[in-house]
C-alpha cells in the first residue's frame, strides 16, 4: 500500500516538474549571419546564453531550402558552449558577447558524409535545444556565406604596421637632406677590427649563416651583411668563406660576394668555391663547421642568421680556437650563449641594423632612426597602457592584442 | 643593369607589396595566391638542392684532391653520400620510383647512424653550456655576479633539492622567468619586429640592395 502511495508520489512530481524544467529551457531565438573575416563557406549562428541546465544541449540544423529538410550541423554542450566574447577579434568585448552563445558552421551532416557550405547560397538555420531527450526547436533564420575582403580582426595590427612604416619612411626622406646622429653599435664597428685582424695574420674570415632560409628576415639582413663584408675583403685582399645551410642562400651569397668584389675593382679575388654549402641538417652542419674552425684556424667568425642549439656548438668550438667573434641573430633564446663565447654581439634588432649601419648611407641610416622612432613610441603606450590597465581601463590593451 | 638591378627591385616590391596585403584579406583568392607562391617556392628550393648537393661533393671533392688537412673525413663524407644514395634508390627492393620504404639499409643507417650521431652532437651541448658558464661567471664585474647569482638560483629551484631546501628557490625561479627574464625577451621580441619592418621597407622600396651585390648607389 505504501509502495503504491510512492510510486503515485513520484508520478505526481515528475508530471510537474518536467514541464517546468521544460519550460525554463525555451526554444532559443537564434540569429545567423556571414562569419566574419574568413574566405568563405562558413556562417555563424547566435542564440543567448541560457541557465546551464546539466545534461542541456545545442543543437544547430542547416538546410538549403526553407521547407527543408534540416541537417544536423553542430552539437554543443551548453556549459562548453562559446560565447562571443572567447572570439573578440571578430565579435568585440562587451557584456553582450558575454551572454551570447555561438558556433561557426562550415558543414552539415548528410546519411552519406558531410557536405560543405557553398559562397553566396542561402542557407536556413534553426537551433534547438534538447534536456533530457526532449528537444524544443527554435524559429528558421537565415544567412548567406561570403568571402571577405579585409580582415577587420587585424585592423589594428593593420594601422599600428601602417603608422610604424610612415615613421620610418619619413626618417629615410628626412635623411636625405638632414645628418642624422646613430648611436654607436660596438659589434659593428668590431668587424672592421676582426677584419683588419685577418688581414694582418694573412689568415681567412669566416661567415656563418644561421639555419633558416632565404625567405626568413633574419637571413636577408645577414645576406645584407654579407655584402658589406665581401667589400671590405675584397679591398683588404682577404680570403672569405661563407658556410651556408640551405643551397638557395649559398647560391644568394654567391651572387653577393662576387657583385661586392666586381664593384670593388677584385673579380679576380672572387672564388665560388669559397662559399658553400657545409651540410643540410643541422647536426651535420654544426660538425663540419666546426670542424673547419678547428682545421683551417681562421682568423675571425662572424655568424650572423637565425640559430639553433647549435649557436653554444659553433661559438663555444669558435671560441676555443682563439678567433675573434662577432655574433648576430634575432633568436632571443640564443642570445645568452652567444653573448657568453663571443666578443661581440648584435641582439636582436642590431642585427637588422647591421647593413644600413656598416654602408653610412644616408636613407639607410634614416631607417634607423625610425625604428628608434617607433621604439619610442611603443614604450610610451607600454607604459601608458600598463597605467591605464592597473586604473581599470584595458582599452588600450585591447586595443593592442593580436588577433 | 635593367636585369641585374631593375627588374629584382621591381619584382621585390611587387611581391612584398603583395605578400604584406595578401595578410590582411582572407579571401579565396588571396589564400590561393599565397598556396600559389609558396607552391613557386618549393619548385625553387627543389632544385636548388641540386646546387647544394654539388657545392657539397665538389667542396670535400676539392679537399681530397688538395690533400688538404682532414681530407680523409671528406673521403668518409662522399662515400657516407653515395651508400646512403645506393640504398635511397634500392629503396628495400621497390626501386627508386615507388614511396620511400619505412624499413631496409636506408632507413636502418638513418635510424643507427644518423640519428645517434646528430644525438651525439646535441648531448655535448651539456659540456658546452658548463664551460660557457665557468668562463662567464669567473669574470669578475657586476654583471657577471648577477648572472652568477641569478643562474645558481634558477639551477637549484629548477631541482628537486631546491624545493627541498626551501620554497624561496621555486618561488625566486618562478619571478626570475616571468618579470625580468620575460621583459627582456619582450623588449627583445618588440625590436626585433620593428627591425624586420624596417628592414622590409628598405628591400620593398629597393633603398637596400645589398643582397643584390652591394648596390646601395
Amino acid at each position: 500500500m505504501r509502495r503504491r502511495a510512492n510510486r503515485g508520489l513520484t508520478a505526481l512530481c515528475m508530471a510537474i516538474l518536467l514541464p517546468a524544467q521544460l519550460l525554463a529551457q525555451t526554444p532559443p531565438k537564434s540569429a545567423a549571419s556571414d562569419t566574419p573575416n574568413d574566405a568563405g563557406a562558413s556562417i555563424t549562428v547566435t542564440w543567448p546564453r541560457g541557465e546551464a541546465v546539466g545534461g542541456t544541449t545545442y543543437l544547430v540544423y542547416v538546410a538549403a531550402d526553407e521547407s527543408g529538410p534540416f541537417h544536423l550541423a553542430a552539437e554543443v554542450e551548453a556549459p562548453l558552449a562559446a560565447v562571443l566574447a572567447d572570439d573578440p577579434g571578430n565579435f568585440g568585448r562587451g557584456e553582450e558577447q558575454d551572454a551570447t552563445h555561438y558556433v561557426n558552421v562550415s558543414d552539415y551532416a548528410l546519411d552519406d558524409g558531410r557536405q560543405s557550405l557553398e559562397n553566396d547560397q542561402i542557407y536556413y538555420v534553426r537551433v534547438a535545444v534538447r534536456t533530457d531527450g526532449m528537444e524544443l526547436r527554435g524559429a528558421i533564420t537565415s544567412a548567406v556565406p561570403e568571402a571577405n575582403l579585409i580582415n577587420t580582426a587585424k585592423l589594428n595590427n593593420f594601422v599600428i604596421g601602417t603608422a610604424l612604416s610612415l615613421i620610418i619612411l619619413a626618417s629615410i626622406s628626412l635623411a636625405r637632406r638632414k645628418e642624422m646622429f646613430i648611436r654607436r653599435i660596438a659589434g659593428l664597428e668590431a668587424i672592421d677590427e676582426a677584419l683588419g685582424r685577418a688581414t694582418e695574420m694573412g689568415k681567412a674570415v669566416m661567415f656563418v649563416h644561421g639555419l633558416r632560409e632565404m625567405d626568413k628576415i633574419s637571413t636577408i639582413a645577414a645576406v645584407n651583411i654579407l655584402g658589406q663584408v665581401a667589400r671590405k675583403t675584397a679591398q683588404y685582399d682577404t680570403l672569405l668563406k661563407v658556410t651556408s645551410y640551405d643551397p638557395v642562400v649559398m647560391s644568394v651569397s654567391q651572387e653577393t660576394v662576387k657583385e661586392a668584389y666586381v664593384e670593388v675593382g677584385r673579380p679576380d679575388a672572387y672564388n665560388e668555391d669559397n662559399i658553400f654549402v657545409a651540410g643540410t641538417d643541422q647536426f651535420s652542419y654544426a660538425a663540419a663547421v666546426e670542424g673547419m674552425m678547428v682545421r683551417e684556424r681562421p682568423a675571425a667568425h662572424i655568424m650572423m642568421g637565425y640559430f639553433y642549439a647549435e649557436s653554444l656548438l659553433l661559438a663555444e668550438t669558435g671560441s676555443m680556437t682563439g678567433a675573434i667573434q662577432i655574433a648576430g641573430t634575432d633568436a632571443f633564446t640564443q642570445l645568452p650563449f652567444f653573448v657568453t663565447t663571443c666578443d661581440y654581439t648584435l641582439m636582436g634588432e642590431e642585427l637588422y641594423a647591421a647593413s644600413a649601419y656598416l654602408s653610412r648611407e644616408p636613407r639607410m641610416l634614416g631607417s634607423l632612426k625610425g625604428q628608434d622612432i617607433g621604439k619610442a613610441f611603443l614604450i610610451a603606450a607600454i607604459l601608458f597602457g600598463s597605467l591605464l590597465a592597473t586604473a581599470g581601463w584595458p582599452f588600450i590593451t585591447h586595443a593592442l592584442a593580436a588577433h | 643593369m635593367f636585369l641585374t638591378r631593375t627588374l629584382p627591385t621591381l619584382l621585390a616590391f611587387a611581391f612584398g607589396a603583395v605578400a604584406v596585403l595578401i595578410y590582411y584579406i582572407p579571401h579565396g583568392v588571396a589564400q590561393e595566391i599565397e598556396r600559389e607562391l609558396s607552391l613557386w617556392l618549393r619548385i625553387l628550393y627543389a632544385f636548388a638542392y641540386f646546387l647544394g648537393l654539388y657545392s657539397i661533393l665538389n667542396l670535400h671533392w676539392t679537399r681530397i684532391q688538395r690533400r688538404q688537412g682532414g681530407w680523409a673525413y671528406s673521403g668518409v663524407a662522399i662515400a657516407s653520400f653515395l651508400v646512403m644514395f645506393l640504398f635511397v634508390v634500392y629503396n628495400d627492393g621497390a626501386g627508386p620510383f615507388a614511396p620511400q620504404a619505412s624499413a631496409g639499409g636506408y632507413q636502418w643507417m638513418f635510424t643507427y647512424i644518423h640519428v645517434a650521431c646528430s644525438s651525439t652532437m646535441f648531448s655535448m651541448l651539456a659540456f658546452y653550456i658548463a664551460s660557457a658558464a665557468y668562463r662567464t661567471f669567473r669574470a669578475r664585474s657586476s654583471d657577471a655576479a648577477i648572472l652568477l647569482v641569478a643562474a645558481i638560483i634558477l639551477m637549484v629551484g629548477r631541482v628537486p633539492i631546491g624545493h627541498a631546501i626551501s620554497d624561496f628557490f621555486p618561488e625566486a625561479v618562478a619571478w626570475l622567468m616571468e618579470v625580468p627574464n620575460l621583459a627582456a625577451k619582450r623588449g627583445i621580441i618588440l625590436g626585433v619586429s620593428l627591425g624586420a619592418i624596417a628592414t622590409s621597407l628598405r628591400i620593398i622600396f629597393g633603398i637596400e640592395r645589398s643582397y643584390l651585390g652591394g648596390g646601395d648607389e
